[in-house]
C-alpha cells in the first residue's frame, strides 16, 4: 500500500466525524434497547396471560411488526406520526427525529424481544409453574416471582442476539433523517470513490469492534446465568 | 448470459476485496479498462440514462417512460436515427452518472445533469437543453416564503445527502431546520401535511412534482431561482455525436417541440422557466 | 411449558371482570384509532382519491407486482447464495484443519457483525467502479451479495450449532462403520443438523425477504421502491407504503407457516432435537 493512499485516507478523518457518527448509532441503540426491552416484556407477559384478548393482541403485534421491513416502520414514524399526526417528541427539530427513530427501532425490536423471552419461558420446566401454583400464587405473582426471573436468565443469549441486530439495524435510522454511520459512509464514498475500500473497511471494522464484544459478553453471561438443571 | 455476467461480477468482487492496493488509482480516466465491454449504440439500440423516479422529468410509469428529459432524449435520438423503440432506458442515479458514461455502458445521459467544470474533466457534455435553478416548493397558500432568506426558523425538506439543502443553511439561512428523506415524494407528503414549510431542489424538478394531478392546487414553485444549473447531455469523453446532439437540440427548440415538451410535462404547475436563460443556446462542443 | 398451568380456567366472576376490562381496553384502543383517523382525515389522507388507485389493476400490474417479482428474485438468489456460503463456511468451521477453522471463523464473524445496509452501499458503488457489470444489474448484484454474505454467515452458525447439538453417537457410529471424519460430517451430521435447524432457517428466510427492502436505498426496483415511485407520482406516499407493508406481512406470514409445516413433517428425520427457533438470529430488518 503506497503512502499517498494512506495519507489521503487519513485526511478523510479530518473532514468527516466518523467517531461522532458511531456515537449516534450507539445512542440510538442504547435508548431503543431499553424501550424495546420494556415493550417486549409487556408483550411477553400479555402472550402468557390468562386473558384471551391480551394474548391475541400480543400475537397480532408480534406478527405485524416482525414481518414489516424496518425501513417502512421508520419512515412511518417520521411521515406518519410526526408528519400527519403531529406527534412531537422534542422541541428541538433534530432531536425529534432522533427520538422518532428510537421509537421506530424500539417497537420493531420489541417483537423480537418478546420472541426471545418466550423462548426463555420455554426453558422453565412445567414443574416450576406447578409448584408456584401449589403454594397458592396467582398468575401475576407466579409470573413475576417464579417464571419471568428464570425466563430472563434463559433468554440472555437470544436477547443478546436481538441487541446485536439492533446495533446493526440502527443504520436504518438514516431513513428517518438521523445523521449516522450509513449516511456518512455513503457521503464519503460519493466524495472519495477512489478510497472506497478503505472507507468501507473503516466502518465495517468499527461495527466488528462494537458487535463482537457484545456477542462475547452475552454468551458468557448466558452461561453464567443459565439455571442449572 | 446473466449467469455469466454474475460469475464475472463475483470474480470482480473478489478482486475488489483482495486488491486493496489497486484502489489507489483514481477511478476516473483510464479508459482502457478491459472490463468495459458492454454497451455500444452502434446501429441497433441506443442506451440512454435517465432518472426513474422524478415525475415530470424522468419517470418510470410501468413500462412507459415519461417526462421532459425523456421527451428531449427521444427527440434527439430520433434526429440521430433511432426510432423510439430502439431506445433502451437505463436508470442513471446521480452518483453513478460519470461512471456509467466512462464505462460506455450508456450512450448518453439526460438526467437533470448539470454541466460543471469538474464533471467536464471526465465526461463530455452537449447542450445545455435547459437551464434550471435551485428553488423552493411551498404550500399553495403560503406567501411568507419568497426566497431562501425567508427560511430562517422554518422546516425544509430535501433528499438524504443532497447538497442543495446544505447550501441554503450555509449561504442564506443558518437557522433552517432540515429534514432529510429518501426521496422528493416523501418531502412533498410532509409539505402537503404542513409539517415542513418548503422543499428544495432544482425548479424544474419541483415543477414536475407540482404538476402531478394529486398535488395540483396544493403546492407551488416559488419561482425565485437562486442558482444556475445548465442541464447538459452527458456523453462519453471520446464521442463523435456531440455536434449532432447540439443541432438536434437547436432544431427541437426551433420547431416548438421543446416548448411543447416543457408545457406537457411541467406546465400544469403554472411554472415558467427563467426566460432570460431559456430556451438556452447550446455551447460549442469541446 | 404450557400456558395453562399458570392459571385456572377463569370462573364466571373472572370472566365478567375480563369482559369489563376488555370492553374498557377496546374503548381506549378505538378512541386512539378514531383520534388518529380524524387527524388523518383532516390532512386529507383518507380521501378516496388517495386509496382508489390501489384497486385499479394497473397499479398492481405496472408497479407493485413487478416490484414484488424483483423482491422475490433478489430473495431467491440470496437464499441460494446464503445456503452455499453457509454450508461451505459452516463445514469450514467444523473442519479438522486449524487454518481452515480459523479462516472460516473470521469470515463468518466479520460478515455477521457488519450491517447489511453498509454492505449494500459499498457493493453498489464498488461494483459500479469495477465496470464489469451492466449498470442495470449493479443494484441486484449488490443486494444479493450483501444478503448472501450476512445471511450465509448466519447459516454457517446454524450449521455449526446444529452439528454440535447432535448426539455424539451419530459421529461415533459413522466413524465405526468406516467413514472418514469429513465424510461423517458431510453425509451424517450436517444433513441432520440442517433438519434440526429448519425452524431457525425458516425465520432467517423471512429476514432475507424483508432485508431486500433495503435495496430501495440503492435503487434496486423491488417492492418498496416500486411503492415509493408510485406514491411520489400519485401523491399518496403513505398509502403506497402501507400497502407495501401489508404485502410484505402477508408473504412473510405465508413463508413462516409453510416452513413450520415443513419442519413439523421432517422433524423425525433427525437425531437432533428440532430446537425452537433461535430468535437469536431472526432479528434483522
Amino acid at each position: 500500500m503506497d503512502e499517498g493512499y494512506l495519507d489521503q485516507f487519513v485526511s478523510l478523518f479530518d473532514q468527516y466525524d466518523v467517531l461522532g457518527a458511531f456515537w449516534v448509532n450507539i445512542q440510538l441503540t442504547a435508548y431503543a434497547a431499553v424501550l424495546a426491552l420494556v415493550i417486549g416484556t409487556v408483550l411477553a407477559v400479555m402472550r402468557i396471560s390468562p386473558v384471551p384478548s391480551l394474548r391475541w393482541a400480543g400475537t397480532t403485534y408480534v406478527t405485524l411488526l416482525r414481518n414489516t421491513p424496518l425501513t417502512i416502520i421508520i419512515v412511518f414514524c417520521v411521515l406518519g406520526l410526526w408528519g400527519q399526526l403531529g406527534i412531537t417528541l422534542s422541541s428541538d427539530f433534530q432531536t425529534n427525529f432522533f427520538r422518532l427513530a428510537v421509537l421506530g427501532l424500539a417497537v420493531y425490536h420489541a417483537a423480537f424481544v418478546c420472541e426471545a423471552l418466550r423462548s426463555g419461558v420455554n426453558t422453565v420446566p412445567v414443574g416450576q409453574a406447578e409448584a408456584a401454583r401449589a403454594i397458592g400464587l396467582g398468575f401475576w405473582p407466579a409470573a413475576r416471582l417464579v417464571i419471568l426471573p428464570q425466563a430472563f436468565r434463559g433468554a440472555v443469549a437470544p436477547l443478546g442476539n436481538v441487541l446485536i441486530a439492533l446495533i446493526k439495524n440502527s443504520t436504518v435510522a438514516a431513513a428517518g433523517s438521523v445523521a449516522e454511520t450509513s449516511g456518512l459512509m455513503k457521503t464519503m464514498i460519493e466524495f472519495r470513490p477512489d478510497v472506497i475500500l478503505a472507507v468501507f473497511l473503516t466502518f465495517a471494522i468499527g461495527y466488528v469492534i462494537i458487535v463482537v464484544p457484545v456477542g462475547l459478553a452475552t454468551t458468557s453471561l448466558s452461561r453464567r446465568l443459565a439455571v442449572a438443571r | 448470459m446473466r449467469a455469466r455476467r454474475l460469475a464475472l461480477a463475483l470474480t470482480a468482487v473478489a478482486a475488489l476485496t483482495l486488491g486493496a492496493c489497486s484502489g489507489g488509482d483514481d477511478g476516473a480516466g483510464s479508459g482502457g479498462s478491459d472490463g468495459a465491454t458492454a454497451g455500444g449504440g452502434s446501429g441497433e439500440k441506443i442506451r440512454i440514462g435517465i432518472k426513474f423516479d422524478q415525475p415530470g422529468l424522468g419517470y418510470q410509469d410501468g413500462s412507459e417512460y415519461t417526462g421532459f428529459d425523456v421527451d428531449v432524449a427521444t427527440y434527439v435520438a430520433g434526429k440521430l436515427g433511432y426510432e423510439p423503440d430502439q431506445i433502451e432506458w437505463v436508470q442513471a442515479p446521480s452518483a453513478q452518472r460519470e461512471t456509467m458514461l466512462q464505462n460506455g455502458q450508456v450512450d448518453m445521459i439526460f438526467a437533470t445533469y448539470s454541466i460543471t467544470d469538474k464533471r467536464k474533466e471526465v465526461v463530455a457534455f452537449a447542450g445545455p437543453y435547459f437551464v434550471a435553478g435551485q428553488d423552493l416548493l411551498v404550500a399553495a397558500d403560503d406567501d411568507s416564503i419568497s426566497g431562501p432568506e425567508d427560511l430562517e426558523g422554518k422546516n425544509l425538506c430535501s433528499v438524504t445527502g443532497s447538497t442543495s439543502a446544505q447550501r441554503i443553511k450555509d449561504e442564506y439561512a443558518a437557522g433552517t431546520n432540515l429534514l432529510e428523506q429518501p426521496g422528493y415524494g416523501e418531502c412533498v407528503t410532509a409539505l402537503v401535511a404542513g409539517t415542513v414549510d418548503a422543499v428544495t431542489t432544482d425548479d424544474i424538478i419541483l415543477a414536475g412534482l407540482a404538476s402531478l394531478p394529486a398535488n395540483e392546487g396544493k403546492v407551488k414553485v416559488v419561482g425565485n431561482p437562486f442558482s444556475e444549473e445548465k442541464y447538459g447531455v452527458g456523453l462519453p469523453k471520446d464521442n463523435d455525436v456531440c455536434a449532432d446532439v447540439n443541432s438536434a437540440i437547436e432544431a427541437m427548440i426551433e420547431d416548438g417541440s421543446w416548448q411543447k415538451a416543457l408545457d406537457d410535462n411541467v406546465g400544469a404547475s403554472g411554472y415558467e422557466p427563467n426566460d432570460s436563460l431559456n430556451p438556452p443556446t447550446v455551447e460549442a462542443c469541446a | 411449558m404450557s400456558n395453562l398451568v399458570l392459571f385456572d380456567v377463569p370462573g364466571p366472576r373472572t370472566r365478567r371482570r375480563m369482559l369489563l376490562v376488555n370492553v374498557l381496553a377496546g374503548v381506549v384502543v378505538a378512541g386512539i384509532a378514531v383520534w388518529a383517523l380524524v387527524l388523518l382525515g383532516r390532512k386529507g389522507q383518507l380521501a378516496p382519491a388517495m386509496w382508489e388507485p390501489f384497486v385499479q389493476p394497473r397499479t398492481w400490474t405496472a408497479y407493485l407486482l413487478p416490484g414484488l417479482l424483483q423482491t422475490l428474485r433478489a430473495a431467491g438468489l440470496a437464499i441460494v447464495g446464503s445456503a452455499v456460503f453457509g454450508l461451505v463456511f459452516g463445514m469450514g468451521r467444523l473442519s479438522g484443519s486449524r487454518v481452515v477453522r480459523w479462516v472460516s471463523g473470521t469470515v463468518v464473524e466479520f460478515f455477521r457483525a457488519v450491517p447489511v445496509l453498509l454492505m449494500m452501499v459499498f457493493f453498489y458503488s464498488g461494483i459500479a467502479q469495477l465496470r464489469v457489470v451492466d449498470p442495470p444489474d449493479v443494484p441486484l448484484l449488490a443486494v444479493v451479495l450483501a444478503l448472501t454474505l450476512y445471511n450465509g454467515s448466519v447459516f454457517a452458525e446454524l450449521v455449526r450449532s446444529g452439528v454440535h447439538n447432535l448426539p455424539k453417537g451419530q459421529r461415533e457410529a459413522a466413524l465405526v462403520v468406516g467413514l472418514r471424519p469429513a465424510q461423517s460430517l458431510r453425509l451424517v451430521e450436517v444433513p441432520q443438523a440442517l433438519i434440526a435447524m429448519l425452524p431457525a432457517i425458516a425465520s432467517q428466510l423471512v429476514v432475507i425477504l424483508k432485508d431486500t427492502a433495503l435495496g430501495a436505498i440503492i435503487t434496486y426496483p423491488e417492492l418498496l421502491d416500486a411503492a415509493r415511485r408510485f406514491g411520489s407520482g400519485n401523491g399518496n406516499m403513505l398509502q403506497a407504503l402501507l400497502i407495501a407493508a401489508l404485502v410484505f406481512i402477508v408473504i412473510n406470514v405465508a413463508l413462516t407457516t409453510l416452513a413450520e409445516r415443513l419442519a413439523a413433517r421432517v422433524g423425525r428425520l433427525t437425531a437432533g432435537t428440532a430446537k425452537a427457533e433461535t430468535p437469536a438470529m431472526a432479528a434483522t430488518t
